[in-house]
């Protein structure tokens, strides 16, 4: 697969030499050569027309990467034993040898700020220069979704914000009831987001809405002084139709935060806090193949161009494409190494694809993609970034070549069947088959038990139920048990969830009961 | 142009807190697991980091996941011999390879969490509720040490406490003060002057009278002292009384011809064990190493646990020699003093009664606590016989028997257990 690495252009380079010398000789860095390295790499991205962020480097220690590492990156997160246990093994498979650190952190904030770490080598602080911040940054500031779900220039007032408020909560409740709450919180992180962005209601149907809460208050005022009347049967029977919430909710914390009956204002607000930093996190876990297939797409291009003009060595050159090449090697499913599809490689492999297209496209590309094939790579390549997330990207620009390249194929395995089957390969046949199917395994919807809140018993006994709807008739992992404590310690009553099929019959159900509280 | 940051100067430790707070929420397994480390191992490398692990099922945090069944349909790359309809056997649950790449993340792995603890932690958790008996004993917290405490200036006190800088302010204080009035005059009597010989003849009287005057003015001002002992001030300290604890520990340990080496390592141990349970536990704490075979003496902390001279045994030596250096340097009106002791029980014969007396008389009325222990795995002899004798008669006297390495921390834990009511 050694034709992934060498992008088409790289074939008929010519090394332009021009006046000035290389940059730097040896591998030491300073602070005024990555200054150099800094504004070069800067002028050739402003060559591309890179649209990024203002940028502020760090240059941090190795073992202040693993701190960042442990608190997911940011700088400023709040503190949380899991992040004390991400660290000790970090640091664990790090002084084995087991694991290098990464050479790079980059937060989506604006300024957009990137980490260096001082062991790197100069020409390893150029390349994470140019994959996190034009690469990286760039897509930030580009891709919908970041666009749409995340505000660069206030996540870390925020994170400050939300330290600050869980440090006070701890002192005035105690760490342990804080960290309670929190661990209950992050056993739903993943199902404390917004997955669509709806449009903002009609003004005539938000006062509507307005006058209807008005109504409903006023009548609650009035119920409560008639509560203890007996009422006729009819009209029981109809208010107990009315079902809550009237349609199934998909965002839990969210529901949790605003109708759970017993949590205090303040444990309200670290549900709420918890729910920011899930939606804050959810591009990035929908954009791993693009976000950082585009990052290394431009390290290459980018070292590649100031390669060509001379600005760096041969030597720094071999070095570079030596760390590049590790980065996005992808190995065969057959070797001891694999652990499924590599989206570094996937990632550059597409770009660099939907380039070549552009620039010599064949005649199977000019069938698959006439809209692509020979157009201005440039602004072509600026749409596939930010238009799309990993599952429709890959749907939208996966091009047969790319399937023969991977040789991907396909397994099905039904437990029904004593035997897994190939149900794929990259022939005529297979490519739209496989592309199909390869986007699907990218949709967090099919990844993800799709789990809902289906119905709270308003009347009885608080229960609040969840729907879980089976896809492919997959079940529940063995840890649903401990997530349903987590959701009645939040909840506050009994917790019930009900697996369905396919056709909405439940097959299964687990329960989670609470003791009535006394006092 | 864009901002470069240089990091590495702040914050070290960033995570920190998060990994204090992982400690303390599995503080139970963790201890668990030191005390399982320790059991039985070597202890001479106690005093670094260790390896703990912890069930992986008690760290996780659980969500929401799929488990195998059902349907999967996985794309993977690198294909090499299969065609489309091809049948595969289902590989082995993680087996690795082919098959579904997915599904493994539910398996719960029996694996353990395991992770470095620093030798501080690890000390934190092995000495955790240990202390030393008896420590604060009443007649001892009345002692009380004295401070020297600043308490500003005062106008007399011995030449070594002079302040030179408020003294000279001072005097600079009283040479203005006294100086203003003739020196304002003397300033009036010169422009006078200057008019005078303007206007007058050189030998007007009015201008000889202004001399005169001028004249005087001047010797005034410089009669006046540059310093004088009323401008001195002194540093003033006052004594402020401080309660007071000290302790010392003697370290016994006998060496002679019958302790072989194993029994020696094993009571080098659990000296170690005790040194570094003291030099953690209390800051201020006076540690005394006697080592003995027929002849005692007083060394240092690398003698004691290195040299390796021997010969035969008379434990009273050693007692002797604790009394003695008790009433010299550690007099029980300003210390608590503490005696642990390692043999392996064999004595001469008439000795042990001299040990035992010398215990009951001299020694035992002066210490807090004393341990003794007997690194044996034979009978119990006579030393030990009348050790016993002592022990009913005095509450503060513990003994315990060590046969083994592995019964070296738990004989320990037991010997200074907190709160334990005088064993």
């Amino acid at each position: 697969m050694s034709d992934l690495i060498i992008s088409p252009s790289s074939a008929k380079r010519k090394r332009a030499k021009k006046t000035t010398g290389p940059l730097s000789i040896g591998s030491e860095w300073t602070f005024e050569l990555i200054d150099r390295y800094y504004k070069e790499i800067s002028r050739v991205a402003g060559e591309f027309q890179l649209d990024t962020y203002p940028n502020q480097l760090e240059i941090i220690t190795a073992e202040q990467m693993m701190d960042a590492y442990a608190s997911v990156g940011m700088p400023v997160m709040y503190h949380h034993w899991s992040y004390g246990k991400h660290f000790l093994s970090t640091e664990r498979g790090y002084k084995r040898g087991q694991m290098g650190l990464a050479y790079e952190i980059v937060i989506n904030s604006n300024p957009c700020i990137s980490y260096l770490m001082e062991e790197n080598s100069i020409t390893m602080q150029a390349l994470v220069i140019a994959h996190a911040a034009f690469g990286h940054n760039s897509f930030f500031k580009g891709n919908y979704l970041f666009r749409s779900w995340t505000d660069a220039s206030a996540i870390i007032d925020y994170l400050v914000f939300a330290r600050q408020y869980i440090r006070q909560c701890e002192e005035r409740h105690g760490v342990d009831t804080v960290e309670e709450l929190l661990d209950s919180c992050h056993a739903l992180m993943n199902y404390g987001v917004d997955r669509y962005k709806r449009p903002p209601k009609l003004s005539v149907a938000e006062e509507q809405a307005k006058q209807a809460d008005r109504e409903a208050y006023l009548q609650s005022q009035v119920n409560d002084l008639w509560r203890t009347l007996p009422r006729r049967a009819e009209e029981a029977e109809k208010t107990e139709a009315a079902r809550f919430p009237p349609e199934p909710q998909e965002n839990l914390l969210y529901f949790i935060e605003k109708y759970a009956p017993l949590l205090e204002p303040w444990q309200r607000e670290l549900v709420r806090i918890v729910r920011k930093v899930a939606q804050y996190f959810y591009p990035q876990r929908q954009t791993q193949v693009m976000n950082e297939g585009w990052a290394t797409f431009w390290h290459y291009t980018i070292m590649n161009r100031l390669y060509d003009e001379g600005l760096i060595t041969d030597g720094a050159i071999m070095e570079f494409l030596h760390s590049h090449t590790n980065v996005v090697y992808q190995p065969p499913v057959s070797s001891r190494w694999y652990s499924g599809i590599n989206p570094y490689a996937l990632g550059f492999a597409m770009y660099s694809d939907i380039r070549r297209i552009c620039e010599h496209p064949t005649e199977e590309d000019r069938r698959w993609f006439p809209d692509l094939a020979g157009t201005e790579w440039r602004p072509a390549l600026e749409f596939a970034m930010k238009n799309f997330k990993d599952e429709s990207f890959i749907a939208q620009y996966l091009s047969p070549k790319l399937i023969r390249d991977f040789r991907l194929f396909a397994v099905r395995d039904d437990d029904h069947e004593a035997k897994l089957e190939v149900s794929v390969i990259h022939n005529e046949d297979g490519y739209r088959e496989i592309r199909r199917k390869l986007a699907d395994q990218y949709n967090l919807g099919n990844r993800e038990p799709n789990i809902q809140v289906w119905e709270v018993n308003t009347r009885g006994d608080r229960s609040l139920t969840l729907r879980h709807i089976q896809h492919n008739r997959r079940p529940l992992a063995n840890t649903v048990h401990e997530v349903l404590k987590h959701i009645s310690r939040l909840w506050g009553f009994s917790v019930k969830l009900e697996s369905c099929d396919g056709e909405g019959r439940v097959i299964l159900t687990y329960d989670c009961k609470m003791e009535k509280r006394h006092g | 142009m864009a901002h470069l940051i240089d990091r590495r100067l702040n914050g070290k430790n960033k995570s920190a807190i998060n990994r204090e707070r992982f400690l303390r929420r599995f503080k139970g397994q963790i201890k668990e697991a030191v005390t399982r480390a320790v059991k039985g191992r070597s202890i001479t490398d106690i005093d670094s980091g260790e390896n703990v692990s912890i069930p992986v099922k008690d760290v996780s945090e659980p969500v929401f996941g799929h488990a195998r069944g059902g349907v999967w349909e996985t794309v993977h790359p690198g294909n090499k011999e299969y065609q489309k309809g091809d049948q595969i056997d289902r590989p082995e649950e993680g087996g690795g390879g082919s098959g579904s790449g997915k599904a493994s993340q539910d398996g719960e792995g029996e694996d353990d969490f395991v992770f470095q603890l620093s030798r501080e932690e690890f000390l934190n958790f092995f000495f955790e509720d240990l202390e030393l008996p008896n420590l604060v004993k009443t007649q001892l917290t009345a002692t009380q040490a004295f401070k020297q405490v600043r308490a500003g200036y005062s106008t007399d006190g011995t030449p070594s406490n002079i302040d030179v800088m408020r003294s000279l302010k001072g005097a600079l204080g009283r040479r203005i003060a006294l100086t203003a009035g003739p020196m304002a005059r003397l300033n009036e009597a010169r422009e006078e002057l200057d008019e005078l010989l303007e206007k007058c003849e050189e030998d007007d009287p009015r201008l000889n009278a202004l001399r005169a005057e001028i004249h005087s003015l001047k010797t005034r001002i410089i009669g006046i002292p540059f310093i004088d002992p009323f401008d001195l001030r002194y540093s003033n300290r006052v004594r402020q009384p401080r309660p007071h604890t000290q302790a010392v520990m003697f370290c016994v340990m006998d060496v002679s011809g019958s302790m072989d080496e194993q029994k020696k390592d094993t009571a080098k141990r659990f000296f170690i064990l005790l040194y570094l349970f003291l030099t953690r536990a209390y800051e201020k704490i006076e540690v005394v190493f006697i080592r003995h075979h027929t002849q005692a003496q007083e060394v240092n902390e690398h003698d004691f646990f290195h040299a390796r001279d021997t010969g035969g045994t008379v434990v009273s030596s050693a007692l002797k020699l604790v009394d003695q250096v008790i009433g010299e340097r550690f007099p029980t009106s300003d210390w608590n003093i503490y005696i642990a002791q390692a043999s392996d029980g064999d004595n001469w014969d008439s000795d042990s009664l001299v040990c035992k007396d010398l215990l009951l008389k001299n020694i035992l009325p002066m210490v807090q606590y004393y341990a003794y222990i007997e690194i044996t795995d034979g009978e119990p002899q006579n030393l030990w016989m009348e050790y016993e004798k002592v022990r009913d008669a005095c509450k503060q006297f513990a003994m315990r028997k060590i046969q083994s390495p592995a019964d070296i921390y738990p004989v320990f834990r037991d010997l200074f257990k907190k709160n334990t009511a005088n064993v």
